[in-house]
């Protein structure tokens, strides 16, 4: 028998009152463990949908920044263009290795959900934008043959939707044009797999685009100076230059008030955790100053005494986090919907990362505070004297 | 003989608002090892102070005290706290009226209670020993809920022998129980004083007194003339 046990036998003395200061630590654990599991997965999440882009920079034809940072990342409507001649202009730039034109297209289809929406068509080359997207894996099939052929390639949830398999017909609603699903893409926890992929000859000709562009991919040479690239860019006509870098901080900022918020939350259910031990401790020790005063005539020094009652709120602390990490990993994917559900853009993959340094981390702050929630009641019940305490208790 | 303790000119005031209680006023006493003491008297005389000073949970306002050769108070001196309770440990097992058990721990882990600050001092006799004395053996496992009154005043005092103690301070140690079990615990307080340990007791059961080789009467703080030399 040590200090330990009997610090863990005294709280189940109040199993009621142990499991609801248990409970409130959890409920904190479960929000801060969430929150920092967001803030890390998020930012992991973005960094592989813009990863996953394969180019770093993205010419638009100029409108509102933000829109193109949506296009970029997820596809936008009110769609502007530029001209294709500005493939030459960036491509004599010696930082360009290699760039990807993309035509994007949405049609208002009457049959998709209770009132229709828009469906959206991303052209692209057959030949450079395979090339950039070396991570997509085909679940059936494969890219369509050339830029004018009448193919599409669907990413996994989009074919999913469509209910289309390699081979299939594909019919483009409003303009009555048939596609056969060249192939189907695996699962990549991007925002390619809810599109919709055509050869960008066959979007132009469709939809009377001739010579026009909504988008330039631009991958840039290792070690190239993208500042520099940039500044250049700029100097072009009617369009806007959207770089990695940019769209990395518009999202981030777009999303950084809401975390601020969320963690002002999470800290004030933290605190008021803390406050419920401090209360709870402080409450267990005076019900037994008696009995305090009886260990301490048996020779426990104060400094017993202060273990004792610190070992009390540690292992308190400790069910509760351990609790709360268990319901957050369990709750995670639950979050997560509602994540996205108010969230402005939510890139693709987990926003969610429960791990090991997520947990830890959590842990450490509950248990850092609930340790100093409970140094008050601690330092209380070492300075009972023996005497007045037991006088007290009769 | 050297006396185990050593009381002299003991005061101790309690002041309630405008009124002054003279708990102890000015006791001189010696006790020693094997020794059976009943200290007697009405209630508010200022028994369970004397026995708190003796036993070293209260401070006495005047006079001097010295436990196994150590002077713990006096000439205005007073031992520091943390060698005070190393005292405690090694010299002084306490048996209370009220048994003060902890409810969360079993007979055999409130005895051992004591152990938990005092790991690396002598144990005299496992606690299996001193349970089978007091005849707890077959309760070692249960809860104090689970036993009769003078089995948890049985166990109390396994708890105070546990260290070793060279003297036992018991507070009314019958008050809550009966008659019966009143018999037991005088058996066993009379055992422990034949082995060599210092038995102080404060006490109302006259025959739990009638046991003792020394009783002291307390009026208003002081010792009358004791009844029985």
């Amino acid at each position: 028998m040590n200090i330990y046990s009997v610090a863990s036998k005294n709280l189940l003395r109040r199993k009621s009152r142990t499991a609801l200061t248990a409970g409130g630590i959890a409920l904190s654990t479960w929000a801060l463990a969430t929150l920092l599991g967001f803030s890390r997965g998020y930012e992991n999440a973005l960094n592989r949908d813009i990863d996953n882009m394969g180019f770093q920079v993205l010419l638009t034809a100029k409108g509102c920044p933000y829109e193109a940072a949506t296009l970029m990342l997820k596809g936008g409507t009110g769609l502007r263009y530029m001209k294709e001649d500005i493939v030459r202009s960036v491509a004599s730039n010696p930082e360009v290795e290699e760039t990807t034109p993309m035509l994007m297209q949405g049609v208002f289809d009457p049959d998709k959900g209770e009132n229709g929406a828009v469906a959206a068509y991303l052209g692209v080359d057959a030949l450079s934008f395979p090339r950039m997207k070396r991570y997509l894996e085909f679940k059936q099939g494969g890219w369509f043959r050339d830029n004018t052929a009448r193919e599409a390639v669907l990413g996994y949830e989009a074919a999913e939707l469509e209910q289309r398999e390699a081979g299939d017909k594909l019919l483009i609603p409003g303009i009555g044009a048939e596609m056969t699903v060249s192939g189907v893409l695996k699962r990549s926890g991007t925002q390619d797999d809810g599109t919709i992929f055509l050869p960008i000859g066959t979007v132009r000709e469709l939809f009377s685009r001739q010579g026009q562009l909504t988008a330039l991919g631009i991958k840039v040479r290792k070690g190239a100076d993208i500042d520099a690239l940039e500044n250049r860019l700029y100097d072009l006509p009617d369009v806007q230059v959207v770089s990695l870098a940019q769209v990395k901080t518009t999202i981030m900022g777009l999303v950084s008030g809401a975390k601020a918020v969320v963690l002002a939350l999470a800290l004030i259910a933290v605190i008021i955790a803390m406050s419920g031990v401090a209360n709870t401790v402080l409450m267990s020790v005076m019900e037994r100053f008696g009995e305090i005063g009886i260990i301490k005539s048996m020779g426990a020094l104060p400094s017993d005494i202060f273990k004792l009652v610190l070992a009390e709120t540690a292992a308190v602390c400790a069910l509760g986090g351990v609790s709360g990490l268990l319901l957050a990993a369990l709750t995670a994917r639950l979050s997560e919907t509602a994540a996205r559900h108010f969230l402005p853009y939510a890139p693709g993959g987990a926003l969610i990362i429960i791990d090991g340094r997520t947990a830890a981390a959590a842990l450490a702050v509950i248990l850092a505070g609930g340790l100093a929630s409970g140094l008050y009641p601690a330092w209380r019940a070492a300075r009972v004297r023996p005497v007045e305490a037991m006088r007290g208790e009769q | 003989m050297t006396a185990l303790i050593s009381a002299r000119g003991l005061k101790k005031i309690y002041r309630r608002g405008a009124e002054t209680v003279r708990a102890a006023d000015g006791i001189s006493l010696d006790v020693n090892r094997g020794e059976l003491l009943a200290i007697t008297g009405p209630s508010g005389s200022g028994k369970t102070t004397l026995l708190n000073l003796l036993g070293c949970l209260d401070t006495p306002d005047e006079g001097s005290l010295s436990v196994a050769g150590t002077e713990i108070f006096g000439s205005g001196r007073k031992l520091a706290e943390g060698r005070l309770t190393l005292l405690r440990r090694r010299t002084f097992g306490y048996i209370f009226q009220q048994f003060h058990l902890v409810p969360t721990l079993t007979v055999l882990e409130n005895v051992l209670l004591p152990r938990v600050f005092y790991q690396n001092g002598p144990l005299r006799k496992s606690p299996g020993e001193i349970l089978k004395r007091l005849g707890l053996e077959h309760r070692a496992e249960h809860l104090p809920a689970q036993l009769s009154g003078g089995e948890m005043q049985r166990a109390a005092i396994a708890r105070a022998l546990i260290n070793g103690p060279e003297a036992v301070l018991a507070d009314e140690p019958t008050g809550n129980l009966d008659s019966t079990r009143a018999e037991e615990i005088k058996e066993i307080l009379s055992s422990l004083a034949a082995d060599g340990i210092a038995v102080i007791m404060v006490t109302h059961n006259p025959a739990l007194a009638g046991a003792a080789g020394r009783i002291i009467e307390i009026r208003d703080g002081r010792i009358t003339p004791s009844p029985k030399p």
